[in-house]
């Protein structure tokens, strides 16, 4: 394939990392998920910076978000599909 | 890949050090100027000014010799000058830094003020400067490369790639048999389940989770409304980062995925159980962490970064890499190890940790990191509570 726009640690994860730069909304984004080597696809439907998380699929406020296969945080707000998954709507359930 | 060797200055004790600084070492805040006269006068040697030593007490106290000695001790360092307000505490370090065999003398500046200990004291630096200028690198096996972790400015490019390549570096040197370390004990909140499974027996896993929830539970105790304001940084949030358990997780990315942890290390403790990976109890604050380290007695720092940390250390050479595609552009001057092929599928994990290795052993063998081409001498003690 050629380089992903997005890649996810696990497929049991429920967020994608960006590692392309100027995504934009309603981009068609191609992602690699590392652990099974499987190519999918999802369309953004904010702008999302490089390095920040998009939804893989609808996570409702009080979901866990999971990535690496674990638990990194609760969401605040509901995300859909596709969704720009940071700050705004997902918190620590620690400090 | 073929086990390597590398070029280093074989000390006294054994150890092996990949440069060969001579120091000029304040046993407090106030001998910070004495220290840099005399690095001043005497070219090649180096002043490492801080701000602490007075009314410690207590386990601070012994964190603060325990610092200064393994700083001095450290085989990246070949001969130590030692200034201080009165002779006593002075002589309880150049005793300490003595017991590795290196040349160590003491200067006190009570009884002879600043110029007369500076003229003395420059004598003796001007000896150690051209003694060590004659000492010679031999080639040594790669066991003897004692090798410490800590990352910076993370992102989640950290995670993805710049923290497993320097992992798939840690699961290759220790099957070589080298000593390597790895630290900040906040930053493993949210994944401190899972780093107590890496520990070599369960008992070592048991006292991994002690030393974190100690630390979980001071950070508790003083908290004001939300931590959060500082783990993640604003770097860390800027780059992708959201919550302190999605750091961790990418943190423990540099232990890789087959060696365990044999001891766990107070802040600045060295190793005494032999080859292998151990934890040590540090802050995750980049400076304070590596300089723990260094006094521990590694010698060469790999430090992944997302957003750009340009963190260097005087003692250890801090090897930077990064697979922000944005940081490799923005901040090339500071990386050294650029992974962000990984990102983009043109290097797998493997290809990055032997580049890796390729650049440490570069490194071991005298190559100038970017951070000691800059001049990053960042020298920072812990200091765990306040003075009497």
């Amino acid at each position: 394939m050629a380089a992903p726009d997005f890649l996810v640690h696990d497929s049991a994860d429920t967020v994608g990392v960006v590692v392309v730069e100027g995504v934009t909304a309603g981009q068609q984004l191609t992602g690699w998920v590392m652990d099974t080597d499987k190519t999918i696809k999802i369309k953004a439907l904010n702008p999302i910076p490089l390095g920040h998380k998009v939804a893989l699929a609808v996570i409702k406020k009080g979901d866990t978000v999971i990535k690496y296969d674990n638990d990194i945080g609760k969401a605040v707000a509901d995300i859909d599909k596709g969704g720009h998954v940071h700050v705004h709507n997902t918190k620590t359930k620690r400090w | 890949m073929k086990k390597p060797t590398f070029w280093g200055y074989r000390r006294e004790n054994g150890r092996v050090g990949v440069r060969n600084h001579v120091v000029i070492l304040p046993l407090d805040d106030l001998s910070n100027a004495a220290c840099e006269a005399v690095a001043n006068n005497i070219k090649g040697t180096m002043a490492l000014p801080h701000h602490y030593g007075r009314l410690q007490f207590g386990e601070d106290l012994e964190l603060h010799f325990r610092t200064m000695i393994g700083t001095g001790a450290n085989p990246n360092v070949a001969a130590v000058v030692v200034i201080g307000i009165e002779p006593l505490w002075t002589q309880r370090i150049v005793d300490g830094v003595r017991a590795t065999g290196k040349p160590c003398e003491g200067f006190a500046i009570e009884k002879n003020g600043d110029i007369a200990t500076i003229a003395a004291a420059s004598r003796k630096a001007k000896e150690y400067v051209q003694w060590a200028s004659e000492l010679t690198r031999a080639e040594c096996p790669v066991k003897d490369l004692w090798v410490s972790v800590k990352c910076g400015e993370s992102d989640t490019t950290s995670g993805l790639a710049s923290n497993p390549t320097v992992g798939n570096l840690i699961d290759k040197m220790d099957a070589w048999g080298a000593t390597t370390c790895f630290g900040e004990t906040s930053e493993i909140t949210g994944a401190e389940q899972v780093c107590a499974t890496r520990g070599k027996t369960p008992a070592i896993g048991k006292k991994f989770l002690k030393t974190w929830n100690d630390y979980n539970e001071f950070i508790l105790s003083v908290k004001t409304d939300d931590l959060s304001d500082s783990q993640p940084t604003k770097g860390n949030i800027e780059g992708g980062l959201t919550t302190i358990e999605e750091k961790a997780f990418g943190n423990l990315q540099k232990i890789g995925k087959k060696a365990k942890y044999i001891e766990i290390l107070q802040p600045g403790e060295t190793p005494t159980k032999g080859p292998g990976l151990y934890f040590m109890d540090t802050s995750s604050a980049a400076a304070e962490c590596v300089t723990l380290q260094a006094a521990a007695g590694y010698v060469v720092h790999l430090f992944p970064t997302g957003q750009g940390n340009i963190i260097g250390n005087p003692i250890e050479p801090v090897i930077k890499l990064s697979a922000n595609p944005r940081t490799v552009r923005t901040m090339s001057e500071h990386i050294d190890v650029d992974v962000s092929g990984i990102l983009r599928r043109e290097m797998n994990l493997d290809q990055a940790g032997d580049k890796l290795i390729d650049m440490t052993i570069r490194t071991a063998n005298g190559r100038l990191t970017a951070a000691e081409a800059l001049g990053h001498r960042e020298f920072v003690m812990t200091k765990l509570y306040r003075s009497a």
